[in-house]
């Protein structure tokens, strides 16, 4: 992700459709925005019969969650978190980033081979993978990119899926890599493996060896079904909590050795520039993180009272210990609740209600992992990585609410 | 939200309960489907310790200590044919040549419609490549986003570029150059960035000696898990 997001015409038309979700929600037309005229229903639904099953599920005609994207085959497309709730993103609302577009992938052609330091290099297709041991496991991907036009040029427009929506968690169905690295026999010397996507631009990062004994996975399922071509269909390397670049994508080759191949995405892209003149390399675990999806940009609070401040946290550390809201903008903070049990390397839903008394409103959140890390506050990372950092963005953000109840996005902590 | 722990994981930590590891990966009838021609369990070869969403290590995962007998001998050439990495130390680098005249013609003929004659690149979409700037040396580029990264002020190493061109580029026609073109316009990029002469011939050897001026700034990632950055807390 070179490119900070700009405020493209279909993000613009996603921000509409946010526009009318929040509308919906607090009953109210929005000021300026003309409504958009309603699906039609019937006058009372109990009086007729509904629609006959079909072969596919589809939406409510009221709900039109759309990613926002870039539009070229090496660009990105964005999960609408204001539009979500709990912890998993539907499949077809997963983040994109791709190198050079979604390959067009046959499962009963694609392999996965294993070789260089092992003792039995292996070749093996979809269905040899399948008939390994499975476990299912919860994980986020998010992009190393995440969040950096918000971090480095904050706008008050911004919206919950342009300042973290390249966050995505889904219930994976895979063999631990663990299983593999034993078939093939991987030599003690080993200590760095690269693996290789099979898209056009062949995508290569290097993962040292102990990830695999740790929790990494070669997974083909999503969600309960197989995974998305956007995802790596047929079979993606998970590394769970790690950034998302290294997750390859459409995996065709593991290659064990003794050293990092300083691939381009782990020199040119995704290290980070540092203040004093060297850069960061193997970024792997992303800190812990969190952000309020609402209220949010371009909601407005309808009336004072209660309200759920509501969102997401997680870290590439382990579990979620903690979060806490201020609604002052940080001069006193509160327990939220767990909406959702905290797992490893998986996001937790939080909650915190609280009452809205018409006043101006700065409403942030910051999570704790289960390793101690505290989430850092925008002043305090760039005091620690400057503002020209390229990757790993986890600032404390939020949102302000104006006596209008106007909710635009913060991010002066 | 609790993971599903499914039999084979189950067998597995019964096994690990009542006999160990090592046990459990020679009785065959615990695991899934085997055949005859399954090989008798290969000595654990790393710290295995597969995390548990209950918090117990399972160790290795389901069917630790096991081998399965699942997939088929990876055939020589089918390796070969994909196996085109080239590491920092070039050991992986192939015959061929190219010098950086070569290079000019192919870059202005394949890549400049993206990248730009001069390699400035039309952002965010193309990506800059070349054009080092007197403000951008030093590696100061923690300090302002704005600063242009390019090969020469930037890229740890030469190889890199070598493996990227040559695996990736050009955009329309990836793997299309044939190992002289890569080495040619690998070479011209580096001539351009002031890397090395501009009348300098690429090949293995050459290629392998191009120090990168700025390869001694990466290091590895240095951060603790525990703490966050001093003064966090807001
Ligand atoms: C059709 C447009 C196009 C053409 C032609 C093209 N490129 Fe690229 N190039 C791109 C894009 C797009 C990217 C970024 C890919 C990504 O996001 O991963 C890129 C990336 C690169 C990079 C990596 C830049 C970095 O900062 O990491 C290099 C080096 C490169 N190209 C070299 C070449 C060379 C050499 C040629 C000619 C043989 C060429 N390109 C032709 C579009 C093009």
């Amino acid at each position: 992700m070179t490119t900070p997001p700009k405020l493209t015409r279909r993000e613009m038309l996603a921000g509409t459709a946010g526009l009318v979700g929040g509308a919906m929600l607090t009953g109210l037309p929005l000021e300026g925005q003309a409504p958009e005229p309603a699906p039609a229903v019937p006058p009372d639904a109990t009086k007729l019969q509904g629609a006959p099953t079909a072969p596919l599920g589809a939406r409510s005609p009221f709900e039109a969650p759309t990613r926002a994207p870039s539009g070229a085959t090496t660009g990105s497309s964005l999960t609408p978190l204001q539009d979500l709730s709990g912890t998993i993103t539907p499949s077809d609302l997963h983040f994109e980033r791709h190198h050079a577009g979604i390959p067009a992938l046959d499962p009963a052609r694609h392999t996965l081979t294993i070789h260089g330091l092992v003792d039995r290099p292996l070749t093996f297709t979809v269905d040899d993978i399948r008939r390994f041991p499975q476990v299912v496991r919860t994980h986020f991907v998010e992009c190393a990119g995440n969040g950096r036009a918000a971090f480095r040029a904050p706008k008050p427009e911004m919206t919950a899926q342009q300042v973290a929506g390249m966050l995505s968690t889904s219930e994976y169905t895979g063999v631990p890599l663990a299983t593999l690295f034993r078939e093939v026999g991987v030599r003690p010397e080993a200590s760095w493996f690269l693996a290789e996507g099979g898209d056009a631009c062949v995508m290569t990062r290097s993962v040292p060896v102990a990830k695999a004994w740790d929790d990494a996975l070669i997974v083909w399922a999503q969600n309960g079904e197989p995974l998305r071509p956007a995802q790596g269909y047929p079979l993606r390397l998970l590394l769970p909590g790690w950034e998302g670049n290294i997750n390859v994508k459409w995996v065709r080759r593991l290659e064990l050795g003794t050293r990092p191949w300083m691939t381009r995405w782990e020199t040119s892209k995704y290290t980070d520039p540092m203040p004093d003149g060297t850069a960061r390399q193997f970024t792997f675990e992303l800190d812990a993180k969190s952000v309020i999806t609402s209220p949010s940009h371009p909601d407005t609070l309808a009336r004072k009272g209660w309200h759920a401040i509501s969102g997401l946290a997680w870290s590439g550390r382990g579990r979620i210990a903690r979060v806490e809201v201020s609604t002052d903008r940080g001069a006193t903070w509160h327990d939220a609740e767990f909406l959702s049990r905290p797992e490893p390397k998986s996001p937790v839903r939080f909650q915190y209600l609280w009452e809205w008394t018409g006043r101006e409103a700065t409403l942030l959140s910051r999570a704790t992992d289960e390793a101690g890390f505290v989430q850092p506050t925008r002043t305090a990372l760039i005091a620690e990585r400057g503002l020209g950092t390229d990757y790993h963005f986890n600032p404390v953000l939020g949102w302000q609410v104006a006596r209008s109840g106007q909710v635009t996005f913060f991010a002066e902590t | 939200m609790r993971a599903r722990t499914n039999l084979n994981t189950r067998t597995t930590l019964a096994c690990l309960a009542l006999a160990g590891a090592a046990a459990c990966g020679d009785a065959a009838a615990n695991g899934p489907a085997t055949s005859a021609s399954t090989p008798a369990a290969a000595p654990a070869v790393g710290p295995a310790a597969f995390t548990d969403y209950d918090g117990a290590a399972v160790a290795g995962g389901p069917g630790a200590g096991k081998r399965f007998g699942i997939g088929s001998a990876a055939a020589r050439t089918a390796i070969a044919a994909m196996d085109r990495d080239v590491g920092p130390d070039g050991a992986e680098l192939p015959p061929g040549r190219g010098t950086v005249a070569e290079g000019r013609t192919l870059y202005t003929a394949q890549c400049a419609a993206c990248h730009g004659l001069n390699g400035e690149g039309n952002e965010p979409t193309y990506p800059r490549l070349l054009g080092r700037v007197a403000d951008a040396e030093g590696f100061k580029f923690a300090s302002d986003p704005k600063l242009p990264h390019t090969i020469g002020n930037y890229w740890p190493h030469a190889t890199t570029l070598f493996d990227y061109i040559r695996r990736a580029m050009p955009h329309p026609q990836p793997g299309s150059l044939s190992d002289d073109q890569v080495y040619a316009l690998t070479a011209y990029l580096l001539a351009q960035d002031d890397v090395i002469a501009d009348d300098a011939t690429l090949d293995a050897a050459a290629l392998r000696a191009v120090k990168m001026p700025y390869a001694d700034r990466f290091r590895p990632d240095d951060r603790k898990p525990t703490a966050a950055p001093a003064a966090a807390r807001p």
